[in-house]
């Protein structure tokens, strides 16, 4: 078995898997070339692929977006960062009015292969306005797609996708996850297909990249109380298998949703809204959404822990789902 | 700015444009400004009418800058552009029917009836959109720039903007990059003096857009917009300049639109006499006057021209209005691939 690799080199790796296979693919961003990039996910690709190819930009993430608008008009293939996914903000007429719309408007004339990387989520101290899991800002944009690879694997797997896709797709890398090892899979690399990452007869449990974490732990916990919880994540937003979740709910009759971030118009309540929708019948009980608290984030760390939902979060909510 | 001191910033002689020689293609470039001047004129009939939906952007007056620059076009250039875009995409070769039927909101529109107005594109023609944000062209077009230059095609990227555009970021974003990258971009700005219903005084501490170019250490250039050969030069010196990877040019091309900034707008905010002034230097009529002192065409054969290219506006309008309206299924495609 080859050594294990951690997220960030997987990143690192996918990004150069690409760009061996097909020379339109180039990277650019702030830091991503000469520096490795901010979170080091893109260590070595400069001294590998050249200035030509691995690009520092100046500070400018609308130039950013667009620059990789245009260039996948014309038929590259790029890779842009954005460094913290709250600096979409920054950028985003060019995400949501221009990358996400453009094929739309042009009567399916522009092909988009753009893959756009941003490091989300909270958990490392940041504050407020770097430290925000924002894919449910785009939610509700159609024209994107959204990935939120959680483990090694997925760092991997779902870059490599997102490169080859002919859509714009958003991957959100999660800052607090970057170190950890896995291995590194082998293909077919698709978007739209959910993990199960832990059957469970009791309930079914939906959530990614840091959440999904703490949901396999609570489910570690309440397996010696004999409560059993099915983990799935997603692993991407948009497209949604919603498909995965109901054959699970349709045995467990039980639904929770962790989601990092505030709980208005997220993924969570998008999901639990669906769900309710066409498989109502199924529900032995109301669905549960564990969320963050509907603040910005704080600073200092026990303020932070109390604002991200944790295993403990997981546990009660699914204890109650059980007992009522 | 009074015509005495726009002609001393140009470098003018008040003897203007008589003596010019004229270009080879002159009948060509004539009849496209002429085209893109009865387009519009059709456009703002078909509004009177209620035939188009949402708002449209009138380019009367602009045409020698969208003529000019894109007669220096070669295949695999692309261009991209504003909202009041049409003259643009029309001089970059888009076909007037399916312009019209764009607008028109149809199924052979340039863009299916899914973009309108102010979303025209053809990607065969190297069109890559005018764009409905202001500015936002700017980004994109700085990334068709870096296709270019990444696959050594030698091929440009031209981008018209507004006046108001300079003052947004991306403005200052997508130059500085395109400078530090050297790529093979041209910006021009049409500066009609109004951004939406502001004079460009209200909004913009400087009076020359073009002298923006030294703080990203590129050239700027000013000329005279409503002169179509003098157009075509500066557009030639900067499309030299970006094919020898050389880099972008920044050229302000000083013009007036002749309608107000969009359908609802009758531009009443505009000081008295000022569009008079503009129109008695009106492109068109200008350069059929260096077409005619040069000896080239006759008043009546220029009258013919007029003519016969108001025939060819109608016929392609009339073919537009008799295309059906996309199918309701049209609805969710292009959504993604």
């Amino acid at each position: 078995m080859s050594e294990q690799l951690s997220c960030r080199e997987a990143i690192s790796l996918a990004i150069a898997d690409e760009m061996d296979a097909d020379p339109d693919v180039i990277l650019f961003g702030e830091d991503v070339g000469a520096a490795g990039g901010v979170f080091k996910s893109t260590v070595g690709l400069f001294e590998r692929f050249g200035p030509e190819r691995v690009r520092d930009t100046p500070i400018s993430e609308q130039a950013i977006v667009g620059t990789a608008i245009g260039a996948a008009i014309m038929g590259l293939r790029p890779i842009a960062e954005i460094m913290f996914a709250d600096f979409a903000g920054v950028a985003f007429d060019q995400l949501a009015n221009q990358l996400a719309k453009l094929r739309y408007l042009t009567g399916g004339q522009a092909n988009l292969p753009v893959t756009v990387r941003m490091a989300n989520g909270a958990g490392a101290g940041f504050a407020a306005q770097h430290s925000q899991a924002t894919e449910n800002w785009f939610l509700n944009v159609p024209g994107l797609k959204i990935a939120v690879p959680g483990t090694v694997e997925d760092c991997y797997s779902l870059l490599r996708a997102a490169v080859r896709d002919d859509d714009p797709v958003l991957v959100f890398e999660h800052k607090n996850l970057l170190g950890m090892k896995g291995d590194i899979p082998s293909g077919p690399y698709r978007l739209g297909e959910a993990a199960l990452v832990r059957p469970g007869r009791d309930v079914t449990v939906v959530a990614t990249q840091q959440m999904r974490h703490r949901a396999v732990e609570a489910a570690n916990i309440l397996a010696g109380e004999g409560i059993e919880l099915e983990v799935i994540d997603p692993r991407t937003l948009v497209p949604f298998d919603d498909a995965k979740v109901a054959e699970s709910l349709a045995r467990t009759a039980r639904l929770l949703v962790v989601q990092e971030g505030p709980p208005g118009g997220g993924w969570g309540a998008s999901l639990i809204a669906r769900m309710a929708q066409s498989h109502f019948h199924c529900f032995d009980v109301p669905p549960r959404l564990v969320a963050s608290a509907e603040t910005p984030i704080p600073y200092a760390g026990c303020l932070e822990d109390a604002w991200l939902p944790g295993y403990q979060d997981v546990i009660e909510a699914a204890r109650d789902l059980v007992s009522s | 700015m009074s015509q005495t001191s726009f002609d001393a910033a140009l470098g003018h002689s008040k003897e203007g444009d008589a003596g010019q020689r004229v270009p080879p293609d002159w009948e060509q470039l004539l009849r496209t400004m002429l085209c893109i001047r009865n387009f519009e004129d059709q456009v703002k009939g078909l509004f009177g009418s209620g035939l188009v939906r949402g708002s449209t952007h009138l380019c009367q007056g602009q045409e020698a800058i969208s003529v000019g620059v894109c007669s220096q076009l070669t295949p695999g250039d692309v261009v991209s552009c504003t909202y009041r875009g049409h003259g643009a995409v029309l001089a970059a070769g888009a076909e007037m029917d399916a312009a019209f039927a764009e607008i028109l909101g149809r199924e052979g529109g340039l863009c299916g009836g899914k973009g309108g107005s102010m979303h025209l594109a053809d990607l065969s023609k190297g069109i890559i959109g005018s764009n409905a944000i202001v500015g936002a062209q700017l980004p994109i077009a700085i990334g068709a720039g870096l296709a270019a230059q990444h696959r050594k095609t030698g091929k440009v990227s031209v981008a018209f903007t507004g006046d108001g555009s300079t003052n947004i970021g991306a403005f200052h974003e997508s130059v500085n990059m395109a400078a530090v990258w050297r790529l093979p971009v041209v910006v021009v700005i049409e500066n009609n003096h109004y951004g939406e219903y502001s004079p460009l005084a209200a909004t913009t501490a400087i009076t020359r857009l073009c002298d923006r170019a030294v703080s990203y250490g590129i050239p700027g250039v000013l000329v005279d917009g409503n002169d179509l050969q003098a157009v075509q030069r500066v557009a030639a010196d900067a499309f030299v300049r970006a094919r020898q990877g050389e880099g972008p040019t920044l050229i302000e091309a000083d013009t007036y639109r002749h309608e107000g900034h969009s359908r609802s707008d009758p531009a009443k905010y505009r000081p008295e006499g000022e569009l008079e002034e503009w129109l008695g230097r009106d492109p068109i009529p200008r350069f059929e006057e260096v077409v005619r002192a040069a000896g080239a065409a006759s008043p009546e054969q220029l009258e013919s021209i007029r003519a016969e290219v108001q025939v060819e506006v109608k016929s392609a309008l009339e073919r537009a209005k008799s295309w059906p309206e996309p199918a309701a299924e049209r609805l969710y495609e292009d959504v993604y691939r």
